[in-house]
């Protein structure tokens, strides 16, 4: 195990390192209950996350993420499949064993216990020296900046400061890896923005290879290095944040990390490397395709709305007439009634506005770019 | 006739019901007033208890020089401690188990059997466990005295454990085994001393109930077992005088002091009312 | 999920045994034994004979004449029915009394709730013996409620109020001694209760009463309930109250009981009225069971 700072010089994740995958989950399920009452929260997980990575598992609640989380700490016995740590199987390992450690949602802080205490329980039961205890519970604190409350007991600490302290505690043993589960949702909107770099940079000195559940796609989008998008149970998409944003494998995929705008539409021929599709409404628009073919529940155009170009009237691939505004402070959403069953919705910088402002009922062209338009499984 | 509407017309909030205060002030008077009547005639210096006479601290001399009570109230102390010790051992075992076991058959039906000394008239516990140890020959003098005093002691203990159990969030011991705590060092380093406030208030109702009995003990307890209760009701059946009351007195401050003592202890400490 | 400190069956099964074996030995058992005893004929000197009779329940209603007829004979159903109807007169005015103090509990600062808590926990863990003492200084002949009276010479010397030994003697003692359980219970349903609810029905236009009866006895009636049934069961089969305070003329079945058993040696007839007593608790508790169950409030979802 490498102690803390020692993993700086490691190689950076996603690097095609070597070795074998600091997690590998082979095909685990987990069912609750039996019979008619049984609950699938888990249906075949299979992916590796490498070591030194920063993954996010995300997905909305009930997909199976802090379930998945549960599996790998040992809390929860997987009903099939194998979980692989560093190569070793550990579905057998009981939590107590298991050299992974977890920064719980709410704490989970021991109140009868002072912060210095928290931090070094872990290492106590390791059986590491004194010494050495002393010096790792100073060197944790200094990493989360709570040197000056080592005393204290977690009733008098603020939300963040309990925050920092379970995370503390969770690397102090230098685990292999270190699972968070939603660390940061019971946190302000600002203090949850300033832990987000924080941790990031943890991560990056430490080296320990994070998992993190969250269902907040801007967390996962601006920590992780890859993300898995969670769903009833299976994996929907892993991938870096930029391709899971840009090139989500699905509709589910698409509509939960970010806005989207879904065409239902049919495809009528091919040229390219693009695919020609018709709408309901009768528009032909070119789009690129997804890499997993469309599945049998129809298929979608999709795109982002900040991808939606808006010319003057005329000059569009498509024209339209503005049906609403929603001003948002930086940004003003306008959803554009274009034929379809469903308004487009665009979304313009206010900066690029001018005086130029939009009004309900403005008529104005749509460019549809191939390049942004994507057609899913619905 | 007809002047300003006076203020106290005005529309008060819902729960704001007139003489409501006057109620509950009433109520205290009325729960407190007998006990202090008790208290105030201890100190009369007349042998007649309801006529009085002066202020004199005789009856407590002599409530303690009096053999008999020394003794009665040494038996209440060993019944009680010896039963609040064994019934929270148990209450604890068996809150423990069902607090943590997970579910399974029969969980109904034990937390019922556990809290069926609380249902049963305590009469009729008395009566038939008199009849049952005359019936079986069991004859340990204060011995039978603490059995049955533990029978109606483990509900007692058994509430405020399983109530903290309850309370107490399973997270804190899933973290104690995620950073490498044992099944035995999770339940000595985290369980155990976050139960403690529980096993403590358990302990604490448990005592005051065994000290307190009465009924059980008169029925159960042979000649030379008598406690503190059952030495008041034989001197209140035989004539009263102020040294019941000087008796009576201490008991009562034996509990309010317990009780309150309790009350504070749970109110400060860390891990208190925290989910 | 299974977690420590039990995961075996074993470790199961030796956790709970020494509270089950010790309420099944020395609690279910010897009510058996008792329900056993009640079908059996008296010794002479208590005890009983192993001889089957269902004489005892039948002495309960009826008087065995000399040539060998049953006459009904309504000593003992009085018992039976005083026992309820004073057990239902403490439960009622433990009500009266107990509701507006714990909703005036309930509407004070936080703070202050937690100190009235407490003053009313006090007394109910104090000796119930002494405390019911206490009341016979005060209602007893020259105790503190005459002392005036015949201070005033409005009392003869020889007379008395006749306060003690009386039912109503009783029915304060029971009142006094059982009230918190009727504060405590109700006061718990009621500090949960969110205050916004009643503000929502008076905004709805319902008037006080009706707000009252609507919303905050529906919302209430678990507290109500267990208040109830806390005073009630204790009171039905209350022994030092009418001990004390009936004096030996105004038996209630614990008193009956108890006096079988000792004074009278008639195990089978106590073991019977034991019996009864018993079963009088077990229907009020099914009664609950039922009732406990949610339902809607009359007249809710018109």
């Amino acid at each position: 195990m490498t102690t803390a700072g020692a993993g700086a010089a490691r190689p950076r994740a996603g690097a095609g390192g070597a070795g074998p995958a600091a997690v590998a989950l082979r095909d685990v399920a987990k069912t609750y209950g039996r019979g008619a009452h049984a609950v699938e929260a888990l249906r075949g997980v299979s992916f590796e996350i490498r070591d030194n990575e920063f993954f996010t598992l995300l997905g909305p609640s009930g997909c199976g993420k802090t379930t998945l989380l549960r599996a790998i700490a040992g809390f929860e016995q997987a009903s099939a499949g194998a979980i692989l740590l560093f190569g070793a199987d550990i579905v057998d390992v009981p939590a107590h064993r298991r050299p992974v450690n977890t920064v719980f949602q709410h704490y989970a802080l021991f109140p009868h216990m002072t912060v210095a205490a928290n931090v070094a329980f872990g290492l106590r039961r390791l059986r590491r020296p004194e010494g050495e205890i002393a010096r790792q519970v100073a060197a944790m604190l200094a990493l989360v900046k709570m040197e000056a409350l080592a005393d204290r007991l977690p009733g008098q600490l603020s939300g963040g400061q309990k925050q920092r302290v379970a995370l503390a505690r969770a690397l102090a043993p230098a685990p292999k890896v270190l699972l968070l589960d939603e660390p940061l949702s019971a946190l302000d909107l600002k203090l949850r923005q300033a832990m987000r770099q924080e941790l990031k940079q943890i991560q990056a000195t430490t080296g320990i290879t994070f998992i993190f559940v969250t269902h907040d796609q801007e967390e996962a989008l601006s920590m992780s290095d890859r993300i898995a998008v969670m769903s009833e149970g299976r994996v929907q998409q892993i991938g870096p944040p930029a391709e899971i944003y840009e090139h989500p494998a699905n509709r589910f995929v698409a509509g939960f990390v970010g806005d989207a705008n879904f065409i239902p539409a049919t495809v009528v021929g091919e040229e390219g490397g693009r695919v020609r599709c018709r709408t309901p409404a009768g528009l032909v628009l070119a789009a690129g395709a997804a890499p997993s073919p469309p599945g049998g529940r129809g298929t979608v155009l999709f795109v982002r709305p900040e991808k939606v170009g808006l010319v003057p009237a005329g000059q569009g691939t498509v024209e339209g007439r503005v049906r609403g505004l929603q001003y948002l402070g930086d940004a003003v959403l306008i959803e554009i009634d274009i034929g379809e069953a469903l308004p487009l919705v665009a979304s313009e910088r206010m900066a690029r506005l001018g005086q130029a402002a939009r009004r309900p009922g403005d008529r104005l062209g749509v460019v549809l770019d191939p390049a942004a338009l994507q057609l899913l499984a619905g | 006739m007809t002047g300003p509407r006076p203020a106290a017309r005005r529309r008060r909030p819902f729960g704001e019901v007139p003489g409501l205060g006057t109620l509950a002030a009433g109520f205290l008077v009325f729960l407190y007033a007998p006990i202090a009547v008790l208290v105030a005639y201890s100190f009369n210096a007349g042998s007649i208890v309801m006529v009085w006479t002066g202020f004199s601290t005789d009856w407590y001399a002599r409530a303690f020089a009096n053999a008999d009570i020394r003794q009665a109230a040494f038996n209440s102390l060993v019944v009680a401690v010896t039963a609040t010790a064994i019934a929270t051992v148990v209450a604890t075992l068996a809150a423990l188990v069902l607090a943590r076991g997970g579910r399974f058959r029969g969980s109904e039906a034990v937390l019922g059997l556990i809290s069926l000394p609380l249902m049963v008239p305590e009469i009729v516990t008395a009566v038939a466990v008199l009849v049952f140890f005359s019936g079986i020959g069991l004859n340990l003098g204060l011995g039978n005295v603490v059995i049955a005093h533990v029978t109606f002691c483990i509900p007692f203990a058994f509430m405020p454990i399983r109530a903290r159990l309850d309370g107490m969030d399973t997270t804190l011991e899933q973290a104690a085994q995620d950073l490498y705590a044992s099944e035995w060092a999770t339940f000595r380093l985290v369980t155990l001393p976050l139960l403690m406030p529980g096993v403590l208030a358990g302990a604490m109702l448990s005592f005051v109930i065994s000290m307190d009995d009465f009924i059980i003990t008169m029925m159960v307890a042979g000649a030379g077992d008598t406690t503190l209760p059952v030495y008041i009701y034989s001197m209140i059946r035989h004539g009263i005088t102020p040294e019941v009351n000087a008796v009576s007195s201490i008991l009562l401050l034996v509990s309010i002091v317990l009780v309150t003592l309790y009350w504070f202890m749970t109110r400060t400490g860390p891990g208190t009312a925290r989910r | 999920m299974a977690l420590l400190p039990a995961r075996a069956p074993l470790r199961r099964t030796l956790g709970l045994l020494p509270a089950v074996a010790i309420i099944l030995a020395f609690m279910v058992v010897p009510v058996a034994i008792m329900a056993v005893f009640s079908f059996l004929v008296p010794r002479s000197f208590g005890g009983v004979e192993w001889t089957f009779s269902t004489d005892a329940y039948v002495q309960i209603l009826f008087e065995r004449m000399l040539d060998d007829s049953l006459r009904f004979s309504p000593g003992y159903l009085m018992i039976v029915l005083r026992s309820f109807g004073l057990a239902l007169l403490a439960t009622v005015s433990c009500l009266l009394v107990g509701f507006p103090v714990a909703w005036f509990m309930a509407r004070r600062p936080p703070g202050e709730r937690n100190l009235w808590v407490l003053l009313i926990t006090i007394p109910f863990w104090t000796n119930q013996l002494v405390r019911t003492f206490a009341w016979i200084i005060i209602l007893g002949r020259n105790g503190v409620i005459e002392a005036p009276f015949r201070w005033a010479g409005i009392l003869d010397q020889g007379a008395t109020l006749g306060l003690m030994y009386s039912n109503l003697a009783i029915t304060v003692g029971l009142t006094y001694t059982f009230i918190p359980l009727m504060v405590l219970p109700i006061y718990a349903s009621l500090e949960k209760l969110d205050f916004s609810l009643v503000e929502a029905a008076a905004d709805l236009y319902s008037s006080r009463l009706a707000t009252f009866r609507r919303v905050v006895i529906p919302l209430a009636r678990p507290g109500i309930i267990a208040g109830c049934l806390l005073v009630f069961i204790p009171s039905l089969g209350a022994f030092i109250q009418p001990d004390l305070l009936g004096g030996g003329k105004k038996l209630m079945l614990g008193t009956l009981v108890q006096f079988q058993f000792t004074t009278a040696r008639n195990w089978p007839f106590g073991a019977a009225i034991a019996m009864v007593l018993l079963a009088l608790v077990m229907v009020v508790l099914i009664l609950h069971a039922r009732a406990a169950r949610p339902h809607p409030a009359p007249g809710g979802g018109q």
